[in-house]
């Protein structure tokens, strides 16, 4: 159990203008389940191999428990790293693989032996250990670079995309093992991740990154109800803009007047609400209703995505495809914004 | 998995082609072949070839008076057990010779892979100022002439061992192993340094990380990970420096001065000497360890551990 503190942490590598990660501050409970999310090239990566000590940082601290280990060799600092690919070596057997870490802390053969079956146990591969890598799947071999990294115990547990290279079915599965493992030793973890359903079902918390710098470290639902701005309520999915101006409760905007909820952001700024928070059509009941034109209709199966437009504004809706059987594209429909689902953005 | 330049260009790629590809393939191979296994051949007959001269297609006789004459076999009527061992320890010159071939060769050999590879994981891994040049100064010694170097450095021995007995620490580079030694690492470095840099082109220093991370430090990682990854590789720089090193004859002459006798200097010597089964019988002497060497190591060139292989990209 290790409380991990970031303090204005800075990576700069040399012939590049802008910072790969600029002054970023985290606080990462102990035993808690973080994910550090961004785009590729965010600079979430580069966070991580500082925090396990194979990136030298430039400027800021990394405290283990409030202890500095800036100064602590990565061998030495108990965080351990599993690869995004793996990189279980290949000359080994699963056995050995696993074993590694015991083996290099010089614990003794018979309990080495003995920890690599409960820990092969743990991640659901049992009876592998006399395979080798690449006779594995990807998915098990996952496994395996997850179990290598249990079984010392670490102090804390980096995971880096852990469930990127796999196919669907795969990473619902190993999501599961992952928060289990987690929840069960208690040990605190962070991975990296650019697909934002995966840091939301799996982290307690998730830090935002977008070019280098943290846009937001909260927990999973605090993205799609308050995001800290347009770029993050974007990368979440958030695709209703609409610039005004909110005074007393009220939003005034070209599209009408709608009342908000108790303490939003007054004066200027952008008025923000999810598609799947648009009541339309049958549903269009209650508070803050519009009537809006259909501007194009697509069918998706288990919703429907609609795009409307009211006045000069357009306003992405997903629906149930039961409420709004029937409209058709250039019909007025029925919509209904209720204030919970509304939230202002700063300007 | 690893892809090496080696298994890239390997036979069953060519050989998947038809027709005339396939006639070419088969030709080289045949044409190869002829090439390497006919001298061989040529040295046997004439080792042990008695007077064998113009209009024979064989010869009529068979001995082994060249073997006798290296002073490898004692002369007919001596060659009960006694006689061999009262020859082979008054150490023949062609013993001696080959020992020192063999030592001269194992310490360039150990030398250039100490330095080497070093300067192969830079080359192989990073992007740096001044690579190109620096790739360049590598692979010099193939460019130049040995003698335009191997004078100069010559000189320069004499006047450090001047310099250096004069100082009160007589240690001969000039006419001395050392000095042979060292400027036989002149013409092994290139081999060594580009095979190497190959492999690490091909390399991934992830699983170092990896290995770090987990808890190993700097002396365990290059044990358990880097050395497995690239010995294959190293296998066949080793293979390269020692038989470079194992052929050179101008550069042993040179600063050897005469004085470091390798097998070399003996069958340059005796191919002055006009005697066709002595000069076939050193050759053969020659050539053995190279072959030898080949055998053993035509396991590891081919299949799965092949010569560049690191553990690849994944």
């Amino acid at each position: 159990m290790t409380h991990l503190s970031i303090k204005g942490l800075t990576k700069r590598f040399s012939g590049q203008t802008e910072a790969a990660v600029a002054d970023l501050n985290l606080e990462i409970e102990s035993g808690s389940l973080v994910a550090l999310l961004g785009p590729s090239g965010c600079g979430k990566t580069t966070t991580m191999k500082m925090i396990a000590g194979l990136l030298e940082p430039t400027a800021g601290d990394i405290l283990f428990d409030k202890q500095s280990i800036l100064r602590i060799a990565p061998e030495r600092r108990g965080a351990v790293m599993v690869f995004q690919n793996y990189l279980l070596f290949p000359y080994m057997s699963i056995a050995q693989n696993v074993g590694y870490g015991l083996k290099i802390r010089k614990i003794d053969r018979a309990i080495i032996d003995q920890r690599v079956r409960e820990i092969l146990e743990l991640v659901r591969l049992p009876g592998l250990e006399s395979r080798y890598p690449k006779e594995l799947s990807g998915g098990q071999q996952q496994r395996v670079a997850l179990a290598r990294a249990l079984v010392v115990e670490p102090r804390l547990l980096l995971l880096d995309e852990p469930l990127s290279n796999l196919d669907a079915h795969l990473r619902f599965e190993l999501r599961d093992l992952i928060r289990d493992i987690q929840q069960k030793m208690g040990i605190t973890t962070v991975f990296v991740t650019h697909d934002q359903e995966e840091a939301v079902v799996l982290a307690d918390k998730v830090a935002l990154i977008l070019d280098g710098k943290l846009r937001q470290y909260d927990n999973a639902d605090a993205y799609y109800k308050r995001p800290a701005d347009e770029e993050t309520a974007r990368f979440f999915g958030g695709q209703n803009f609409v610039a005004g101006r909110s005074a007393n409760g009220v939003f005034e905007a070209p599209l009408g007047s709608l009342s908000l909820p108790q303490g939003a952001h007054e004066g200027s700024g952008i008025l923000t609400f999810r598609p799947e928070n648009v009541r339309i059509g049958a549903a269009a009941t209650g508070e803050n209703s519009l009537q809006a034109r259909l501007v194009d209709k697509i069918f998706m199966g288990t919703q429907t995505r609609l795009r409307l437009s009211v006045g000069d504004e357009t306003i992405t809706a997903i629906a149930n495809p039961n409420d709004v059987e029937g409209y058709l594209v250039d019909q007025e429909v029925p919509l209904a914004l209720p204030s919970s689902a509304l939230w202002v953005l700063k300007n | 998995m690893s892809q090496s330049q080696l298994t890239a260009t390997s036979a069953s790629d060519v050989r998947a082609r038809h027709g005339f590809g396939r006639v070419v393939f088969y030709l080289t191979i045949i044409f190869m072949c002829l090439m390497l296994v006919l001298p061989v051949i040529a040295f046997f007959i004439n080792a042990f070839a008695y007077r064998w001269f113009y209009p024979q297609f064989m010869p009529n006789e068979w001995s082994l008076q060249a073997w006798e004459r290296l002073r490898l076999i004692p002369r007919s009527g001596d060659r009960g057990i006694e006689g061999f061992i009262s020859l082979w320890t008054s150490v023949p010159d062609v013993v001696s010779a080959l020992g020192l071939s063999l030592f001269i060769g194992a310490v360039v050999t150990g030398i250039s892979i100490i330095i080497g590879l070093p300067a192969a994981r830079a080359l192989g891994l990073y992007r740096f100022r001044g690579k190109r040049i620096v790739e360049f100064m590598v692979i010099t010694p193939t460019i130049v002439p040995p003698i335009a170097f191997s004078l100069g450095l010559n000189i320069n021995f004499i006047r450090w061992d001047l310099a250096l007995e004069a100082a009160g620490f007589p240690l001969d580079l000039s006419g001395s192993i050392i000095g042979v030694s060292i400027v036989h690492l002149v013409p092994v470095m290139p081999y060594v340094v580009l095979t190497l840099s190959g492999v690490f082109a091909n390399y991934n220093p992830d699983f170092e990380s990896q290995a770090r991370s987990l808890g190993a430090g700097p002396v365990r990682i290059f044990w358990d990970v880097t050395l497995p990854a690239i010995l294959p590789g190293l296998f066949v720089a080793a293979l390269f420096a020692f038989l470079v090193s194992w052929s050179q004859y101008l550069l042993t002459f040179l600063i050897g001065q005469g004085r470091v006798i390798t097998l070399p200097m003996l069958l340059f010597a005796s191919a002055g000497s006009g005697n066709n089964a002595v000069i076939a019988a050193l050759s053969l002497i020659f050539i053995a360890p190279a072959i030898l060497i080949l055998l053993v190591a035509s396991r590891y060139l081919s299949g799965e551990s092949s010569a560049a292989g690191g553990f690849g990209r994944i």
